[in-house]
C-alpha cells in the first residue's frame, strides 16, 4: 500500500476519494471553466484580440504592395539608409516587411484611428515586438498576416525583432510613430 | 529462451535489482549527467552574455552556445535520465528482468551516437539554429540526423519499457495493478511515443531538405508539427517528475497515495489532453484560426492543468497523511515543520513541487491564454516560465532521485553529505529567483534569444527601461548561483560513483522474488470519503489558488491597456 507497490484493492478506480481531494477537484474545475469563459468573453467584449486573417503570399507580391504604399505616402526619410517614413491615411491597408535584418518602411499612424496592418517575413521567421507597448506577434515567411490595429497612445514606438533570425538579429529594430 | 541473469535485494531499500537492468539504468543515468555537465558549462556562456554589464561572448558564439545549451539540457540530459527512470519503474519496481537487454543497449548506443553527432554539428558552427530549428533557417544535415538517431534510440527504449511491463505481467512478478509510480511512468512512455513520432514526421523532411532532396518544408506547418514534438517532450518530463514525487513520498515517508483513483485519473488526463496544449506555442501565429487556438488551449489544456493541480495537492497531501499517522498532528503544519528538511531527497522534491506550481504552473497558464499570450510571446518571460517547469520541476526532482539512488543503485556511500544537504536549497532557490527576474524582464518586453539588448550597430536602437537592465543583471547573478548549485550536484554524484565507500549490494540469486501480494488493507477503507485528512495541504493549495487568480486577472488588466487589436 504505497505508491511503489501494487494497490491493495485490485479495483483502484473504486478507491474512495477524501473530502480534501473532492473539494479541491471541484474548485480547480470551476477555475478552469472561468479561465475558458474569460477567453471567449474577451472576444465578445474585449478590445485586444489577435486577428488570424491570413493569406499566402510571396516576397515579390508583398514587396510590390509595400512599394506602392511607400511611393504614395512617404513624408520623409530617416537614418543614413534613408528608410522612408510613411503616413498612410486612417482606415487604409498598411504594409510592413520583416527581413534580414531590418523592418521596412517606418510607419506613421494617427492616434485612435484604425489601420489594417499587413505583416510578412521575406526570408526567415521574424518577430514583431512593439515596445514599450509590449505587443508581440510571430511573423512567418510565406504568410501575410493582417491585424487591425488602433493605437491608443501617441509618441515614438519601437519594433524589435524577437524571433532569432541569425547573426544580425540584435540589429533588427525599427520605429513606429503615432501622432 | 534463456534468461541468464541475477537479482539482488538491496539491503538498504529492500528493492530488488536485476543485473542487466541495473547496468542499463546506470549507463543511461551517467550519460544524462554528462550532458547535464556540458549543458551547465554552456549555461555559463549564456548567462554571462545576457548579463548586460558582462556581455561576455561574441554574437556568433553566443547563439551557438545557446543552441547547444537548449539541446543538451532539454533533450539529452532529460531524456537519458527518463529512460533510466522508465527502466527503474518497470524492472525494479515490478521486480522483473528487463525485456531484450541487447536491444536496450542498442537503444542506448543510438542515443549516445545521436547526441554526439548533434553536438558536433552545433560546435562546427553551421547549425546555430536554436533548439527549435524553425525552417527555412537550415542547419547542417548532421544536426537533424543526430536528433533523428537519438529519437529512434529513445523510442526503442520506450518499447523496452513496455516489453518489460508485459514480462512482469506474464511471469506474475506482481499481482493486481501496477504501482502508481509505474502507472505514471507508463503515462510518460505513452506521451513519449507520441512525441517522438511527431518529431520524426517533421525532422525527417527537414533533414531531407538540408540534403537538398526535398525542396520546401512549409514554415507554418513546421511550427505546428514541431511543437507537437517540442512541447509534448516537456509533458514526458511532467509525467516523469510527478511519478518521482510520488516515489519520493513513498520512500521518505512511507506515504501511500491519498486515493489511487484520483492520482491515476489525473495521469490519464495527461495522456488525453497534454499534447493538444502544444497549440499554445502558436497563439501569436498567423494561419491557425482563433477557434482552434481557444479550443486547444482551453478545453484541452485546462484538463491537463486540472491534472497538475490534482497532483500538486495529492503528493504533499499523501506526505501529510503519513506524517500525521506518525503523530505530527499539532496544528495545520506540524507535519511539514517536522519533515526531514536535511534530507536532499525530500527537500529537493518539496522545493520542486512548490516552484513547479507557483512559478511554472501559474506562468504557464497565463502564457497559454489566447489573448494574454500577446504580452509575452517570444520575450524572456518564456524561458523564465520553462526554467521553472523544466529546471525546478524536472531537473531538481531528478537530482533528488539521484541522491536516493546513490546507495541503492551505485552501491556507494554519498561523499560530501553536507554539500548534498545544501545543494537543493542553493540550486532550487536561486532558480526560483532566476525565473522570477526573467519573467519580470519579459513582462517589460525584453526579447529571448537576443545577443544584445543595447542593439549595438543599429541606428534605430530602442532604449529598454532601467528596470529591464537591472533585472537582466539579476538574471546573470542568480544564474551563476544556480550553476554553482548544479556543479555541486555533479560533484557529489560523480564523486560518489568514483570515490564513495563501497556498500554491500545484497546476495545475488538467479531467481526472482516476486512482490508479495498486499493484504487488502483496512486502511484503504478507513480513510477517504469520510474525513478531511490533509487540512494543511488544503490550506497551501488555497493559497496557491488565490495567487493564481490574482496573477491571472492582473495580466488581463495589463492587456486591457494595450492598443486596440481585432
Amino acid at each position: 500500500m504505497s505508491a511503489i507497490l501494487p494497490p491493495a484493492d485490485r479495483l483502484w478506480w473504486k478507491h474512495p476519494i477524501d473530502r480534501v481531494e473532492g473539494t479541491w477537484i471541484a474548485l480547480s474545475f470551476v477555475w478552469c471553466m472561468i479561465m475558458f469563459f474569460m477567453m471567449v468573453l474577451w472576444h465578445v467584449y474585449g478590445e485586444q484580440n489577435l486577428s488570424t486573417e491570413t493569406y499566402k503570399t510571396t516576397p515579390d507580391a508583398f514587396i510590390a504592395k509595400t512599394q506602392a504604399m511607400v511611393d504614395q505616402y512617404t513624408v520623409r526619410t530617416e537614418t543614413d539608409l534613408e528608410v522612408p517614413v510613411v503616413a498612410p491615411p486612417p482606415g487604409s491597408d498598411v504594409y510592413l516587411i520583416a527581413r534580414l535584418w531590418s523592418f521596412w518602411p517606418i510607419l506613421e499612424l494617427e492616434k485612435d484611428k484604425t489601420y489594417r496592418l499587413h505583416l510578412t517575413a521575406l526570408d526567415y521567421n521574424h518577430g514583431f515586438s512593439l515596445q514599450p507597448s509590449n505587443i508581440n506577434v510571430q511573423v512567418v515567411p510565406g504568410y501575410e498576416h493582417v491585424l487591425t490595429v488602433t493605437p491608443n497612445q501617441s509618441g515614438e514606438f519601437s519594433i524589435v525583432c524577437n524571433e532569432y533570425c541569425g547573426l544580425g538579429h540584435h540589429m533588427m529594430v525599427s520605429r513606429l510613430y503615432v501622432r | 529462451m534463456s534468461h541468464a541473469t541475477t537479482y539482488r535485494i538491496c539491503p538498504r531499500s529492500g528493492l530488488q535489482l536485476e543485473a542487466q537492468a541495473e547496468k542499463l539504468i546506470l549507463a543511461n543515468a551517467v550519460a544524462a549527467v554528462v550532458f547535464l555537465l556540458i549543458g551547465g558549462i554552456l549555461a555559463i556562456g549564456v548567462v554571462l552574455t545576457r548579463w548586460p554589464a558582462v556581455h561576455w561572448l561574441e554574437a556568433a558564439t553566443f547563439y551557438q552556445v545557446l543552441t547547444a545549451h537548449g539541446l543538451d539540457m532539454l533533450i539529452f540530459w532529460i531524456i537519458f535520465f527518463e529512460i533510466a527512470v522508465l527502466y527503474f519503474c518497470s524492472s525494479t519496481l515490478l521486480r522483473c528482468r528487463i525485456a531484450t537487454p541487447r536491444i536496450a543497449w542498442l537503444a542506448f548506443a543510438l542515443m549516445v551516437v545521436g547526441a554526439v553527432v548533434n553536438n558536433i554539428a552545433v560546435y562546427q558552427g553551421a547549425s546555430s539554429v536554436m533548439m527549435t530549428s524553425y525552417v527555412p533557417m537550415m542547419a547542417a544535415p548532421s544536426f537533424y540526423l543526430g536528433l533523428i538517431l537519438f529519437a529512434v534510440g529513445a523510442l526503442i527504449g520506450c518499447f523496452v519499457f513496455l516489453g518489460t511491463l508485459v514480462i512482469a505481467r506474464r511471469e506474475k512478478t506482481y499481482q493486481g495493478s501496477v504501482p502508481l509510480v509505474t502507472f505514471g511512468a507508463t503515462t510518460a512512455c505513452i506521451i513519449a511515443v507520441f512525441t517522438i513520432v511527431s518529431g520524426a514526421i517533421i525532422l525527417i523532411p527537414t533533414y531531407l531538405q538540408a540534403l537538398g532532396i526535398v525542396k520546401h518544408v512549409d514554415p507554418l506547418v513546421y511550427r505546428v508539427i514541431w511543437w507537437a514534438f517540442g512541447h509534448s517532450s516537456q509533458q514526458i518530463n511532467v509525467a516523469a517528475h510527478i511519478s518521482i514525487w510520488y516515489l519520493v513520498a513513498a520512500v521518505v515517508f512511507g506515504a501511500r497515495p491519498m486515493s489511487e483513483r484520483v492520482s491515476r485519473g489525473a495521469f490519464l488526463l495527461y495522456i488525453l489532453f497534454l499534447q493538444l496544449a502544444s497549440a499554445h506555442h502558436l497563439l501569436a501565429d498567423p494561419g491557425v484560426s482563433t477557434e482552434w487556438k481557444v479550443v486547444n488551449t482551453s478545453y484541452f489544456m485546462y484538463f491537463a492543468v486540472l491534472a497538475s493541480m490534482i497532483h500538486g495537492l495529492t503528493v504533499p497531501g499523501a506526505m501529510e497523511v503519513a506524517q500525521r499517522q506518525k503523530g505530527y498532528t499539532k496544528g495545520l503544519f506540524e507535519w511539514l515543520r517536522k519533515a526531514p528538511w536535511g534530507n536532499p531527497v525530500f527537500s529537493g522534491v518539496f522545493i520542486s513541487i512548490i516552484g513547479f506550481g507557483f512559478l511554472g504552473g501559474i506562468s504557464g497558464v497565463m502564457m497559454g491564454t489566447e489573448q494574454l499570450n500577446m504580452i509575452i510571446h517570444n520575450t524572456i518571460y518564456v524561458p523564465g516560465h520553462f526554467h521553472a517547469t523544466v529546471v525546478v520541476g524536472t531537473t531538481l526532482s531528478f537530482m533528488a532521485l539521484t541522491y536516493y539512488l546513490i546507495p541503492v543503485l551505485f552501491k556507494r556511500e554519498m561523499i560530501a553529505p553536507r554539500l548534498a544537504k545544501w545543494q537543493p536549497y542553493l540550486f532550487g532557490l536561486s532558480m526560483y529567483f532566476f525565473c522570477l527576474v526573467m519573467m519580470g524582464a519579459g513582462t517589460l518586453g525584453v526579447s529571448r534569444r537576443h545577443w544584445d539588448m543595447a542593439f549595438d550597430g543599429s541606428a534605430l536602437a530602442y532604449e529598454w527601461p532601467g528596470a529591464a537592465y537591472m533585472m537582466m543583471g539579476l538574471v546573470g547573478i542568480s544564474g551563476i548561483a544556480a550553476i554553482v548549485g548544479g556543479a555541486i550536484y555533479i560533484y557529489v554524484t560523480v564523486g560518489s560513483l568514483l570515490w564513495g565507500k563501497r556498500l554491500e549490494g545484497g546476495a545475488k540469486s538467479d531467481k526472482v522474488t516476486p512482490i508479495p501480494p498486499t493484504a487488502p488493507a483496512a486502511a484503504a477503507q478507513t480513510y477517504g470519503s469520510m474525513g478531511f485528512v490533509a487540512p494543511g495541504t488544503f490550506v497551501l493549495a488555497v493559497v496557491f489558488l488565490i495567487a493564481f487568480v490574482l496573477y491571472y486577472f492582473i495580466n488581463w488588466k495589463y492587456l486591457s491597456t494595450l492598443w486596440g487589436l481585432s
